[in-house]
């Protein structure tokens, strides 16, 4: 259907989306903050759940191929 | 015009046995399957009669080979929502039913994670304090070891195989970049410096460009031919060049885009434009190697392309062809769009900022997870703790999954996965299939893809064959079920 072929692309999206870019920063780094307290309080989570021993547990690790 | 691209996915899954004695990793899977099926009613085995690996897309088969399973006698069984949960090699391993459009195929995808969960928890009961059984949903063990996550997809047999080798390859190269599962370092050197990560678990184990292995030099085009269907008709292609994912959005679109580029390839509508990779082997290693997207590859025409522009090319001409010619190969019109146009949005983030796509994609999730760790600590990329968050973003435990904390983008929800466990798709053969043994188990005594035999205490077994996977539905035989009351009634009315 024709208009369908509005979203045509590559070149036009991919320009519209710099100039995007440009206009919104603000929003984009409020977006890059808020993404960035999010991992900080996954990362604290980490630290809690990550197998005690990483070095044993990396190297037990083994499996035999499959397929 | 391209039948519909029926499809499916086969995970072999990582399984670990944690400070337990000597349990082999065959017998934990054993173990695993055993405590799931317990629970239901009555076991069913598979049925092997029509298995035959061996059997090459190009026309000849290998001699020898037969399944490895008759000869180990390893667990086997169908599950009420037509899927396929089996030992294989030493892995547990679960196929989905055949699923008539890619969203159907991830929340049965998810639906599998389920089983596998449930079945880690009820084997664990067993086992003496102290033991435990961990499975991982991730494709290799960092020591060079890989086990594979396979697709399947019905194509029309009239279709020549070398069409597919040449027009699906730059495709299967290229679709990492949003269905890599990502992972540290690499495990086979590709000359140079060893990047600190790669987009795919499995380009590495890579070798072939066309071939019948999985095990060893491993192909991008794999031609194992079992068609599990009217071999007159159809053939399913199986790719193994995949990862297993466990973000719903790079499923769907591995398995959606897929789909769509088979079905263009049916219908000849990607013969314009020549994509032929110089170095199929070489480029699917290097794409993989590249995080920031700029690497090209070069074409057998001399152009050189990164891989998100390889992916354009394609999308382009996929909007074109579902202009023009409809969108019935992806089984459902709704679900069609939703491909086209998270095609097209993931590949601006990917070519704009890829750590955009964080709750999106399984590699820019685990990456943007190890940077910031690393980055706290302070910490080399070679450093265990990095290879333990690596693996343990794989983790099926929910207390432990790093993937499960994360807040990514769902396109399933909890209820419908769960159903997914017990009830199959209502809209390919694995319905009757599911629909049997929801009924009458007790009268099976084996079922495969394309057949269900029945012990009705007759002299001979009655083997139901399903050679069509688009017949047997809830809309063929919902009437068919209705106020059956035995499975000899079912099979007179199969038979009038």
């Amino acid at each position: 259907m024709a208009e369908r072929e509005l979203k045509k692309r590559p070149t036009t999206s991919r320009e519209a989306a710099a100039a995007e870019t440009e206009t919104e920063a603000p929003a984009t780094t409020e977006r890059r903050d808020r993404l960035k307290a999010e991992i900080d309080d996954l990362l604290d989570e980490i630290d809690e759940v990550l197998e005690n021993n990483a070095e044993e547990f990396v190297r037990n690790y083994v499996q035999k191929g499959g397929e | 015009m391209a039948i519909t691209k029926v499809c499916g996915i086969e995970t072999e899954y990582g399984v670990h046995v944690d400070t337990g004695g000597d349990m082999s990793p065959t017998t934990a899977s054993s173990l695993l399957i055993n405590a799931y099926v317990a629970r239901l009613d009555r076991k069913v085995g598979w049925d092997f009669e029509d298995e035959s690996p061996g059997r090459d897309a190009r026309g000849y088969a290998r001699e020898g080979s037969m399944p490895p399973e008759i000869e180990t006698h390893l667990v086997n069984a169908v599950l009420t929502n037509g899927a396929r949960y089996y030992v294989d090699h030493a892995h547990p391993e679960y196929s989905t039913p055949e699923c008539s459009n890619p969203l159907e195929a991830v929340v049965h995808d998810r639906a599998g994670e389920l089983v596998l969960t449930r079945s880690m928890e009820a084997a664990n009961r067993l086992l003496p304090p102290g033991e435990e059984i961990v499975i991982y949903k991730n494709n290799s063990d960092g020591k060079g070891n890989s086990y594979g996550c396979h697709e399947n997809y019905l194509v029309d047999r009239s279709v020549p195989f070398s069409r597919i080798v040449h027009e699906l390859t730059p495709h299967l190269v290229s679709r990492q970049i949003y269905a890599g599962a990502g992972k540290i370092g690499e495990e086979v050197p590709h000359g140079g410096e060893a990047p600190p990560f790669q987009l795919s678990q499995r380009a590495d184990f890579f070798e072939e460009e066309v071939g019948l292995e999985t095990t060893l030099k491993r192909p991008i085009i794999n031609t194992r031919d079992e068609p599990h269907a009217d071999p007159q008709k159809y053939r399913r292609l199986h790719v193994i060049v995949g990862d297993a994912n466990l973000a719903e959005i790079a499923t769907f679109l591995k398995v959606g885009v897929t789909a769509l580029v088979l079905a263009m390839i049916e219908d000849n509508f990607l013969a314009g434009r020549d994509l032929r990779l110089a170095a199929p082997v070489a480029a699917i290693r290097s794409v993989s190697r590249d995080t920031t997207m700029r690497t090209k590859v070069e074409l057998a025409s001399g152009d050189r392309l990164t891989a998100v522009e390889l992916q354009w090319e394609l999308y382009d001409r996929a909007r074109k062809y579902t202009a023009e010619r409809g969108v019935e190969a992806l089984g459902n019109e709704d679900v069609a769009r939703r491909v086209l146009d998270r095609w097209e949005t993931v590949l601006q983030g990917l070519e704009n900022d890829p750590q955009s796509l964080a709750n999106q994609l399984d590699w820019v999730a685990k990456l943007r997870l190890i940077e910031a760790y690393r980055e706290r600590h302070g910490l080399d990329w070679d450093d265990s703790r990095l290879a333990a968050l690596d693996l343990q973003y794989h983790d099926l435990r929910p207390e432990k999954s790093l993937f499960g904390r994360l807040a990514m983008q769902r396109l399933t929800d909890d209820e419908e996965v769960a159903r997914a466990t017990t009830e199959p798709p209502a809209t390919t053969r694995a319905y009757f299939r599911g629909r049997c043994l929801q009924r009458f188990s007790s009268a099976i005594v084996a079922a495969n893809w394309d057949s269900v035999v029945f012990d009705i205490g007759e002299d001979s077994l009655r083997r139901v064959p399903m050679m069509e996977p688009l017949k047997g539905t809830a809309r063929h035989v919902d009437t068919l079920f209705e106020g059956c009351d035995t499975p000899a009634e079912l099979l007179r009315r199969l038979g009038s």
